[in-house]
């Protein structure tokens, strides 16, 4: 027995003292995705697939600013130099491209790359078509039908109406190196060798293991040349594996650690970073039915909800209130009629004056939630309060969880199939990035079921008229102005109950410097450094 | 006896059969869809059914689930819907670090859990003999995700000793022996304490039985019984180490989670979660092949080893 238990530590301790040597400046970061984006260029896996893996290998024509905390990142040149609408003809952009960028295979950026690209996304028939890159952002260019070559470093893009929206839609766009793909004449192939402008270039692809990146040395923008050496991607989507990975030193960076978990983590030396940024976490009610179809049962529904006690006792300050769609300091947060605070007295009288009444008349709604789902946060506790919340106030809510999947497939269908017809609501979070994101796709009438997602319905005809004239407006600043309106409207109609922004919590390990946390779904990684 | 294995592989074929209809079945009755997992939220309805169309999801079930058995008897899996590999390069794969997982831990318990469940019968009643009762009951009872759990919280996040997730990334067999060794303590439990209870009852059998009384009064050395008593008692632990191999392989779904072991159980609980079916298909298939193979080749050794169990 004892010669065994000697057998064991001789064959243990070793395995504890050897911990792996790593390459100086080595980042390696803990994804909530359950697998590796999609790296042939058009990202998948959500916006996370877009900040990982999309913009560190990739560029768009126009990207965002991540530079900044203090302010919206806002959009500036990235492989074109400028870009400017025709006063002649306002369905037609030019875009000067930039000069001396080369991707990662040694070829020159220019304009057939570009007209490759939008090819490889738009034209079903061409042979370098991607159709699942196409299927990942082909909606999000929506407008965008045509682009032509005018000379090496000048393309034009066509839409199909004049839309002042072209600049968001370019963003979704990352351009891929058309030299590399010859070389496979396959999406797949091109997938693990992947070649773009970005400032990390992909050197090891593991399927669903890991992804491992090093800084590409000779990238354009000397300012934005990465400060470490290589960058490692491993998906985990179980927060507890995440926690255990940061805290072992496995990984130096994860992504929404569990929010019980970050006094703790910041008691060890970890920091938390965290920034306001384009997300909501709502319920979208159902308009042609009671009790949601009366306006007033809506706003008592939000002034009813203890928004401050869900952000700082359950979520540990990691959201802040939301009031409406956008967060105050937005610049289309405008000034709302109503400021949903957390007030059951007011909400018990609206709810009066709507006619509902707790014997006669209950207030009665089934919500279906899920049981977790990218951007959800915690459903199931934020929904347990929010039911308590309603209760209060006299709203019944009968909860339905389900798993994330399946409420997306569920929300999809809208809410009049025989499966849906029960639901009054369904909890759902939602990025604004732009003004399809924020208000086309749900405020407006042409958005209803099966076109967009405009599955309350919302049918509003002043927001109809507003979100078109935004489209219209080139000049931005009169553009916000006008989007700043629609968001009055819709705050004043409630056609959702808002509960809370995200504010994208991240923990790093103390090595890890100078990462800024910017206002927006994405990072800048080239500012980091490791000791 | 090559007919025999001739027949018992025949038989195998109905049981596969079976299990992927059954699989087949329970992905298409449950809730949710394989597009969703793949297609952004905001996609449109039309993009929708071009993705359903492109998979062959729009085609009625009993259509599909022939087209994908026609595919399988050419050996082909399909292909993945979430990463659009090949499934059995990603079956393969997760087949081998699933396996490596499977010995590593059956190794460790059978080792273990036989020491302990001869020391037991031969010390039956005494206090060691409570102690790996004890052992052996906290070990089929505590569930195996929750111990992995304690002993990442342990051994890698208090000790900082071993890695928390995980196969190794570099090569060599310190690295491979870091990752391994947690999951391979947390799934070991089960069947340690199974085959420690398993083969202390069997030896207590043979223990009782009136020929090791003859051996004993013969005056033969403890050494020498004690050889004859494991000899006898093999079959019946044989068949319980086989069973508990297959269930290593089969049943590690939620320890491989726990740690992200990058093998079937955590390639079948991603599949479920992005209803990825041609991977759910392609691994139940395999390990229900593997299941029965193992089956087989216990039944086989277990003549080997006792011709008295007759083939019929």
């Amino acid at each position: 027995m004892r010669a065994l238990a000697r057998l064991l530590l001789a064959l243990i301790l070793p395995l504890t003292l050897v911990a792996p040597a790593l390459a100086q400046g080595t980042l390696r970061i803990g994804m909530t995705a359950s697998d590796i984006p999609y790296t042939g260029g058009q990202s998948d896996n959500g916006f996370e697939g877009f900040r990982f893996v999309g913009y560190q290998i990739y560029e768009p024509l126009i990207q965002w600013d991540l530079s900044r905390a203090d302010r919206l990142a806002a959009l500036v040149p990235g492989l074109a130099e400028s870009w400017e609408v025709r006063k002649d003809a306002p369905t037609k952009w030019v875009f000067k491209l930039r000069k001396g960028v080369t991707f990662h295979d040694g070829s020159p950026f220019n304009a057939d790359a570009v007209v490759f690209t939008f090819e490889s996304i738009k034209k079903k028939d061409a042979p370098h078509f991607d159709p699942y890159g196409s299927g990942q952002v082909g909606f999000r260019l929506a407008s965008l039908v045509g682009v032509s070559k005018i000379d090496d470093y000048t393309v034009e893009f066509e839409t199909n109406k004049p839309t002042s929206f072209v600049p968001y839609q370019i963003c979704y766009m990352v351009i891929v190196s058309p030299t590399q793909w010859q070389k496979f004449k396959d999406w797949r192939k091109f997938a693990e060798q992947p070649s773009g402008t970005g400032p990390f270039k992909v050197t090891r692809f593991v399927p669903r293991e890991r992804l491992e990146l090093e800084a590409n040395k000779t990238y354009w923008d000397a300012k934005r040349r990465p400060k470490i050496d290589k960058l490692v991607l491993l998906p985990m989507p179980e927060p507890t594996t995440r926690l255990a990975a940061l805290r072992s030193g496995q990984v130096d960076w994860v992504e929404v650690p569990p929010p019980d978990s970050i006094p703790q983590l910041k008691a060890a030396g970890f920091t938390i970073t965290r920034n306001s940024y384009p997300h909501n976490w709502t319920h979208t009610l159902r308009l042609d039915k009671e009790p949601w179809s009366n306006k007033l049962v809506r706003k008592a529904a939000n002034y009813a909800i203890d928004r401050v006690g869900i952000c700082k006792n359950l979520l540990n300050d990691t959201c802040i209130p939301a009031t409406g769609v956008v967060y105050k300091g937005h610049p289309w947060f405008g000034k709302p009629k109503e400021i949903y605070e957390y007030n059951p007295n007011k909400a018990k009288d609206l709810l009066r004056q709507a006619g509902f009444d707790a014997s006669k008349h209950p207030a009665k709604a089934v919500h279906l939630i899920s049981t977790s789902g990218s951007g959800q946060m915690l459903p199931l506790a934020m929904n347990e309060l929010i039911q308590k919340n309603l209760k209060d106030v006299g709203i019944d809510v009968d909860l339905q969880p389900v798993e994330w999947n399946t409420l997306l497939t569920r929300w999809r269908a809208g809410f009049k199939t025989p499966e849906n017809e029960g639901l009054n609501a369904w909890n759902i979070s939602w990025n604004f990035l732009e003004p399809w994101s924020g208000f086309g796709r749900f405020f407006h009438s042409k958005s209803v079921v099966p076109v967009a997602v405009n599955t309350m319905p919302y049918i509003n005809p002043e927001a109809d008229k507003l979100i078109d004239e935004a489209e219209r407006t080139f000049d931005i600043g009169k553009q916000n102005e006008i989007l700043a309106h629609v968001h009055e409207l819709v705050v004043d109609d409630a056609p959702w109950i808002f509960v809370v922004h995200d504010q994208n919590p991240r923990a790093l390990a103390p090595k890890v410097k100078g990462f800024v946390q910017p206002q927006s779904w994405f990072v800048d990684l080239t500012s980091v450094t490791v000791r | 006896m090559w007919v025999y294995v001739g027949r018992r592989l025949l038989l195998a074929i109905p049981t596969l059969l079976g299990a992927s209809v059954i699989v087949f079945a329970m992905v298409h009755l449950a809730p949710g869809d394989p597009i969703a997992a793949v297609m952004p939220a905001e996609s449109s309805a039309a993009e929708i059914e071009a993705t359903k169309r492109a998979y062959g999801f729009d085609r009625p079930l009993p259509v599909q689930y022939l087209v994908w058995l026609q595919r399988v008897a050419q050996g082909d899996l399909g292909r993945s819907i979430a990463t659009r590999r090949p499934v059995i390069l990603d079956v393969r794969d997760a087949l081998a670090n699933s396996l490596v997982l499977a010995l590593s831990s059956s190794l460790l318990a059978f080792v273990v859990g036989i020491a302990l469940g001869l020391l037991s019968a031969f010390r039956q009643g005494r206090l060691l003999d409570k102690l790996c009762a004890a052992l052996a009951v906290i070990g089929v009872s505590v569930p195996h995700y929750w111990a992995g759990i304690i002993l990442i919280i342990v051994f890698s996040v208090q000790l900082n000793w071993l890695p928390a997730m995980g196969a190794a990334d570099d090569p060599g067999l310190l690295p491979f022996l870091r990752h391994i060794a947690l999951p391979t303590v947390a799934l070991a439990l089960i069947p340690l304490g199974v085959i420690t209870r398993v083969v202390r009852s069997a030896a207590l059998d043979i223990l009782n039985q009136e020929f090791v009384t003859a051996l004993r009064a013969k005056g033969l050395a403890a050494r020498r019984v004690f050889v004859h008593v494991l000899k006898n008692s093999a079959p019946q632990i044989l068949t319980v180490l086989g069973l508990q191999f297959g269930f290593q392989l089969g049943g590690s779904v939620l320890v491989e989670s726990v740690f992200s072991w990058p093998g079937t159980g955590y390639l079948l609980n991603l599949a479920i979660f992005q209803r990825d079916i041609p991977v759910l298909q392609g691994v139940i298939l395999v390990l229900a092949t593997f299941f029965v193979l193992l089956n087989l080749a216990v039944d086989l050794l277990q003549t080997l080893i006792d011709p008295r169990i007759a083939r019929h």
